[in-house]
Parts: C-alpha cells; sequence; structure tokens
C-alpha cells in the first residue's frame, strides 16, 4: 500500500470530485481509476461510493475488489 | 461475545468454539465456517497464496458484517478469525462461529458473514505459481452471492 498527502481544491466535495482531480495528474491515477477497471473507495476506513463526501483530514483508500475468505 | 481478529497464525477451531459458548447455557447451537487454501484454482496448481490487507479497516469492517447479522438474527455470540501472510495448499485461512439459541439463525448469519466478508472486508489474495505470481480477481459469484441477502432473504 502507498501512502501520499494531498492537498485539494477546495472545491472537492466528493469522491468523485477527487477521482476528476486524480485524473487530471495523469498515470497512474488516470489508468488505474479508469471506469474499464474495477476499484473500491474507502473513506475513513469505512466502505464508500462516488458522492461519498470528502473534507480536510479524510483518509482516502483506492482498492481493486476484495478477495479474502 | 464478539471476536474478531486478523494474525498471521493459525487457529484452534475446537478451542475458539470451547470459548464461545463458555458460560452461556442459552446456546442450543453453533455453526462453523473454515476456508481453506486450495491446491487448484482456475486451473493452475499453486504453491502459495499470500495474503494482505488494510490494517486497521479490516477489523472495523468485519465487525460492521457481524453487527449487521446481529440486526437480523437472534446471534449470542460471534467468531471470526481471517489470516494474513503467506499459506500453504489445505492450510486454514478463516474461520466464522456463529452461537445461536437454535441452529436456523446460527447457519443464516454464518453463511451471510461469510459472504459479506468476501466482498465488504478488505483482504486481497496473490497465488503463486511454478510460472509466477497473480493477484487473484474477485468473482462475480461472490457479488451475487452477497447480493441475494440484500433481497429481502433472511
Amino acid at each position: 500500500m502507498a501512502f501520499e498527502e494531498v492537498s485539494l481544491p477546495t472545491d472537492t466535495k466528493c469522491v468523485a470530485d477527487l477521482v476528476g482531480w486524480l485524473h487530471m495528474r495523469g498515470d497512474p491515477w488516470a489508468t488505474q481509476l479508469s471506469q474499464s477497471k474495477r476499484w473500491r473507495v474507502a473513506i475513513n476506513q469505512q466502505m464508500a461510493g462516488m458522492n461519498s463526501p470528502v473534507k480536510a483530514g479524510d483518509e482516502v483508500a483506492f482498492f481493486p475488489p476484495v478477495t479474502g475468505g | 461475545m464478539f471476536k474478531v481478529q486478523v494474525q498471521t497464525a493459525d487457529f484452534d477451531v475446537g478451542a475458539e468454539i470451547a470459548r464461545l459458548h463458555s458460560g452461556n447455557t442459552a446456546i442450543g447451537a453453533i455453526a462453523s465456517f473454515i476456508g481453506l487454501v486450495r491446491e487448484n484454482n482456475d486451473g493452475s496448481n499453486i504453491s502459495t497464496l499470500t495474503l494482505e490487507h488494510y490494517p486497521g479497516m479490516t477489523e472495523k469492517a468485519i465487525m460492521d458484517i457481524i453487527e449487521e447479522a446481529c440486526r437480523r438474527w437472534a446471534i449470542c455470540g460471534c467468531t471470526v478469525i481471517h489470516r494474513v501472510g503467506t499459506l500453504n495448499p489445505a492450510e486454514r485461512i478463516v474461520l466464522v462461529l456463529v452461537a445461536s439459541s437454535h441452529r436456523g439463525p446460527a447457519f443464516d448469519a454464518c453463511e451471510f458473514i461469510m459472504d459479506y466478508l468476501k466482498t465488504r472486508a478488505p483482504f486481497w489474495k496473490k497465488e503463486a505459481m511454478p510460472g509466477g505470481d497473480r493477484w487473484v480477481e474477485a468473482r462475480e459469484s461472490d457479488t451475487e452471492a452477497a447480493a441475494r441477502w440484500q433481497a429481502g432473504h433472511g
């Protein structure tokens, strides 16, 4: 797992905004978080969705569909 | 009694069952599920299976699943132990125990917890094979198994 702390544009309100911003940074974000790839997102260690709100200080994690059990 | 543990070490199924119902004579049934490392997956023989997880989120995600099970069934206690690290074929990966007064809720909740764990708990499997390593892909059948609990089942 890789970690990074980022300062987001002030109009970042939800996961979709964050993903849009990450796409603008280019790869690996643009490729890994594209619509053709299946991925999941968690905010503060809770499963979340594209419309989930994102605020300052949140821990946002992107990962592939889980395969435990 | 509710116990969630993520660990590299193996677990003692008998000891966990004994611990779960110790001192609670209201329990009339314990359902168990044990997941093992298969030697063959999708036509390839695997030499080892390595499990990674998202520390911090994992235990919470499993506890959320147990809480959801408790809203649906009358459960007296539950134990979930999930191993991480590198495992060999035939080794145990996961243990789910559900205690209830009767077998119906115990069976249902045990299956529900496994179905949800498969799609919501942040674990990932990597298979080591003679030809190299590969990350295990999520299965559509697991998503469908979890989805049927939302369609009014249970």
